[in-house]
Parts: C-alpha cells; structure tokens; sequence
C-alpha cells in the first residue's frame, strides 16, 4: 500500500466508484442508472485488483457487471413501469431503510473484524501468488455448510421461476 | 483516359471462371527481370532461414536477449538491465506494458484492414466469385477505400435516440474485444498478462459486450433495433454457460486457471485437448459463434430480417466500428481456440526451434478459416432452434460431461499409473460419450436425425463446379 501508484489507484477507482454510486441515484432513467451502476461494479473490481485480491475482482465482473447487469436490463424491459423517461419512485421509505440497514450491518462487520494489519517483508509473505486456491479450499472447507445453503436457495429460486412461469395448459383442459 | 477502355469489363461468371488463372501460372507469366528478383528473394530467404536455423540447432542463441524465440527472453534481459543500472522498477513494467499494448493494437488494427479483404476473398472462391478486385492489385486496397468512405459519411443521431447512451456503445464494445486479448500466451514467456485467474478473466470480459449490445440497441429508439439486442442478448445469455462449462472441464485437466500452464499442459502431455475433450471442443467452437454474432448464429443482425440487428441506426465509422469489433473478436476468438483446445503456442516439440508466435497465429489463423468456411457454407439458424440448441442440448451434454471429466482427472492425477494409459483412457471414455451421448440425447429430446432431413446436396450436384467443368470443357 506504499507504492504511489496503488495510492493513486485506490483514490482514482474510489471516485469512480463513488460517483458512479452517486449517479445511481441522481438519474431519473432506469437505464442509464443501470449504467452508471455497472461502472460502479467496474470499480470495485479495480478497488479488488489493487488488494490483490485478483479471483474476487474477476468474479465481480463476471458476475455483477456481465450477469446481474443483464438481469437488471431483462427486469428493466419486462416491468411496464420502468418504460422510458420513468421518474416514479414507488418504494422510496422503504428502500432508503433497507439501503442503511445494510449499510449499518456491513460497517458493523468491518469495524469488529480484526483486520491483520501487515507492511513490508511480513505483507510481502503473506501474499499469496494467487487466492483461487485459498478460496476454493475455505468454500468447500470451512464455509461448506453456507455454500450449499446458498446453491439450495438458488436452486429453489430457479425451480420457483419455473414454476411461476409455467403455463399450466394441460391442468386447465381437464 | 486510356484507362477507362483497357479496364477489364465487368464480365458474367463464366467468363470469369474461364479467365480464373492460379498462383504459378500468374508466376510463369511475369516478365523475365521480375522472375530473377523473385528467384534472387527466395534464395535469399532461403539462405536466411538456413542460417538462423544452424543458429538454433547450435544453441547459439539460449539465453541471450535477441532469442526472437520468445520475445520474453529480451523483455527480462531488459528487466536485469535496468535493475543493473539503478533504475526504478516501475520503469520496465512502463515500457514493456506500453509496447505490448502497441503490438496487441497493431495486431488487432492490421487484422480490421487485412481481414475484411482476406474474408470477402474467401467467401468469394467458395462460392466461384471473383470478390472485390477493382481497387488496386487483387482488389487490395478496397478496406482502405471502405474506410475513408466510412470516415467522409455523417454520423446520424435519431431524433428519438437517448444521446448519451447511443454515444457510448461502439466505444464500450471496443474496449473487451481488445482486453480479451491481455492473457492470451504467444510463447512460453511471451504473454501481455499472465494472469493467475486468465479463464475466468476471459469469460468475464466476453460477458461485458452484453451490455453494449444490449445499450446501442435500445438507445437507437428503433423496433429493428430493439429486436436485435433483445435476441442477441438472449444469445449471448445462454452461449456464456456452455462456454464456461466447457472451459471449466479443461480447468479439472489442468488444474490451473492461468493459460500459459493450460498451454504448458497440453504440451508436457502432448495431446491437444480436442483430443481430450471433444464435445467440449464442439461446444466452446459453436457457442462463440453464437457469442461474436457470427454465421451460422448471427440472428441478431440478421439482415435480411431486421436489416442489421442492434446497429441498425449507427451510421458512418461507428457503423464501422461495430463491424471491426465483430472481425476483431473472430481472430480473438481463433487466439482463445488455438489456446485452449490446439495446444497454443506448442506444436509437438516443435516450438523449441520455430517461434512460439508463429505456430500460435498459423493456429489462430487456420481457425479463423474454419470461421470464414463455415460463414460461407451453412445458413443461420432460427432464433427458437439456437436457444433450444443452447439450453435443451449444449448445456446437459456438458454437464454430463464435466461430471465424466471431474472423474478422469482425479484419475490422471492420482492413480499413478503412466500418462498414456490414464489419458488414452480419458480420451477414449470421453470420444465414446460423444458419440453416445449425442445419439441418445438427440433420441430423448425426440430430434431423430433419420426422420427429419434428406441428405445434404454438395454443390457439385446442383451445378457448382460442375457447370465451372462443362463450361471449361466447352472453351
């Protein structure tokens, strides 16, 4: 965190991130807040690149700016609500106490989380060449059990979609 | 204007055909002086290339910086240097991110002005045209001629368009067809950035184009427009999970996520993973046709049914930027097949005399071809067939398939038995499923190859070259 460079990184791709969040909730068109939010995700990629934290960063976007961007736009165009020029903000109270909400919680986790704290030689030995293998080993090691809650929950979320979507053609013609 | 009457008149096709003369008759038919410059170039480069070549065998060049091997080799030498001489550490990165920064872009950049000649030729002697052949010697500088009237056009904006958003997509289309190049291993040392993470990083900026797509689309304010994203979308959607299930098949073989340990794999073991892993090979070739918007899946620009898909209402050089992204990511696309399932830079041994790089773009090269010949052969598909073909077939035989790999390398790695034997299996296991699994599937989601089609007619049976023959025999 010394180099001048990753200082500069980390106050550039903090901006971008801030004012990509910023115009989130500045633009009144849905889909140029879904823009302005992928370029948030864009950086906190970097802001991940610059902790070396290179998996995580790719994964970012991978999985927010390329998949959940375009889930975003598939919601955008099937909702009749969030046509063009849309300026409704129906859920305002309760997002704003849910936005908080989340934003307490995940304060909360970093400040009791006991951080450790290295410089120099001793951060130069800790950092691992990659951390796709730490990874893997902690998801299907120690986290096993909350991984496969959330693949079960994606699962049933999956089947649920199916299931609301189904026609139920045959039912109906007896 | 003398030149206006000696021009070769536009000519019917058989004529053409009649005066269609090959390379060495075009050879035979130069002016004496020309043929002894040519014969005195080849025999230099002859005695050239026999001279490098006493060099290599020697191993008169290991170790030293102008090993043209593997440009990795002067890149560290450069790194020794300069840490020699006291100078910052940052300044080597510098030079060597920004001059291969400039060799990825150059590459990229002479492909756009080769290539749409190169594939418009092609097209053309597979279906006996001649293919543009006015401008210049072999029609040569017709992409030139292309892009100073894409330049001198005017840049149209709808009225109804969203300005800040049909601004932006040529622009954000451009940017991962050239980052998708960044960890892509041209010799054993020689990549721009080996990253530890090169597959997922690879699918992660193939899925950025989405969006663009998806933006230019919807900013037009056009129906055509409109339509186009939403199917190219969909497309994209669907292609990017057997990709990634394939790739990750390839992940279990090697148990690396970088490429150059993938290349280095598919080296040390000498097998090419379309070998190994056949259907994988079909799936990840298929799919990113489906991915760059090319024939046989390029529904959403389908011209002849919505004029040109999600750039309908781009004009002028962005028109033209979208075009030379979709030539751009063909070649990127030939890198990553030749990389993951051609053994990349490695040829049998070979690569320790010839340069890595050159193997690797005759790859590239020769699977861009396959691009082109299959551009030229097939029709596209519906858009229905394509995401069945995607979800309902595609994506369960690769599953299947990770399954049947995840097995196998568990067995490669630990079973201690010798290579040939564990891989011989795989290959053999895997060639079977292929074949039975593509039967049976096919069987149980009631496709029955026998009862659908006839058989396909070759051209010769339909005039083709047959009738070039006749007409040949005829003069």
């Amino acid at each position: 965190m010394e180099s001048p460079g990753i200082i500069l990184a980390f106050w550039v791709l903090s901006a971008i991130t801030v004012a990509g969040c910023a115009m989130v909730l500045v633009a009144r068109n849905l889909v140029h807040a879904l823009v302005f939010l992928v370029l948030a995700f864009l950086g906190m990629a970097g802001l991940f690149l610059t902790l070396s934290a290179d998996f995580l960063a790719v994964a970012q976007i991978l999985i927010y700016a390329g998949s959940i961007a375009v889930l975003m736009v598939f919601a955008i165009m099937l909702t009749p609500l969030a046509a063009r020029d849309n300026a409704n903000s129906l859920y305002l109270l309760p997002a704003l106490a849910s936005g908080l909400g989340m934003a307490a919680i995940v304060s909360f986790v970093a400040l009791v989380t006991p951080w450790a704290e290295l410089k120099g030689d001793a951060l130069a030995q800790n950092d691992p060449p990659t951390t796709v293998a730490a990874i893997g080993d902690l998801l299907l090691g120690r986290y096993v059990l909350p991984f496969e809650v959330a693949s079960v929950l994606l699962f049933f979320a999956l089947l649920g979609a199916i299931v609301l979507v189904h026609e139920r053609g045959s039912r109906e013609s007896q | 204007m003398s030149s206006a009457a000696d021009r070769r008149p536009a000519t019917p096709m058989a004529r053409q055909i009649l005066e269609h003369h090959s390379l060495l008759s075009r050879a035979r038919a130069l002016p004496g002086e020309a043929r002894f410059v040519l014969a005195v170039l080849t025999l230099g480069a002859l005695v050239a290339g026999a001279g490098i070549g006493f060099l290599v065998v020697t191993g008169q060049l290991d170790g030293r910086w102008y090993d043209l091997r593997d440009l990795g080799n002067a890149t560290a030498h450069f790194r020794g240097w300069t840490q020699r001489q006291g100078i910052h550490s940052a300044v080597p990165y510098l030079v060597t991110g920004l001059l291969g920064g400039i060799a990825i872009l150059s590459l990229v950049g002479g492909w756009l002005v080769i290539g749409v000649w190169a594939e418009r030729r092609l097209i053309a002697k597979f279906q006996i045209r001649q293919g543009p052949n006015r401008v210049g010697p072999f029609g040569l500088l017709q992409p030139l001629a292309d892009a100073v009237k894409l330049l001198q056009k005017e840049v149209l904006i709808p009225i109804g368009a969203d300005k800040l958003l049909f601004f932006l997509p040529p622009i954000l289309i451009f940017i991962p067809a050239m980052l998708g190049w960044g960890p892509v291993p041209w010799a054993p040392k020689m990549s721009y950035a080996d990253l530890n993470v090169g597959v997922v990083y690879t699918i992660a900026i193939s899925s950025l184009g989405v969006l663009a797509v998806f933006l230019a689309g919807w900013s037009s304010n056009n129906h055509y427009a409109l339509l186009g994203a939403m199917r190219t979308v969909a497309m994209m959607v669907s292609y990017e999970i057997p990709i990634s299930i394939s790739l990750l098949a390839i992940v279990l073989f090697t148990g690396s996520l970088q490429l150059s340990d993938i290349v280095a794999w598919q080296a040390q073991h000498n097998v090419w993973m379309i070998v190994l892993l056949p259907f994988g090979a079909f799936t990840f070739l298929f799919a990113s046709t489906a991915e760059i918007n090319r024939t046989p899946n390029d529904i959403g620009e389908a011209e002849s049914e919505i004029v040109a898909g999600f750039h309908t209402e781009y004009s002028g050089m962005k028109a033209g930027l979208f075009l030379a992204v979709e030539l751009g990511n063909a070649l990127l696309v030939g890198a990553m097949m030749s990389t993951f399932f051609f053994g990349g830079y490695s040829l049998f041994g070979l690569e320790r005399w010839i340069p890595g790089y050159l193997i690797m773009g005759a790859k590239t090269f020769l699977v861009y071809f396959g691009f082109v010949w299959l551009r030229a052969t097939l029709p596209r598909f519906r858009l229905d067939q394509l995401m069945a073909f995607a979800w309902k077939f595609l994506i369960p035989l690769s599953i299947i398939q990770l399954l049947f790999v995840a097995v196998e390398s568990m067995v490669v790695v630990q079973s201690g038995l010798p290579g040939i034997v564990t891989i011989g299996g795989s290959i053999i296991a895997n060639a079977a499923l292929t074949f039975v699994g593509v039967r049976a599937w096919a069987n149980a989601i009631g496709y029955s190859p026998k009862e659908m089609a006839s058989p396909p007619i070759m051209t010769n049976g339909v005039g083709g070259l047959r009738a070039a023959e006749q007409i040949r025999a005829a003069s």
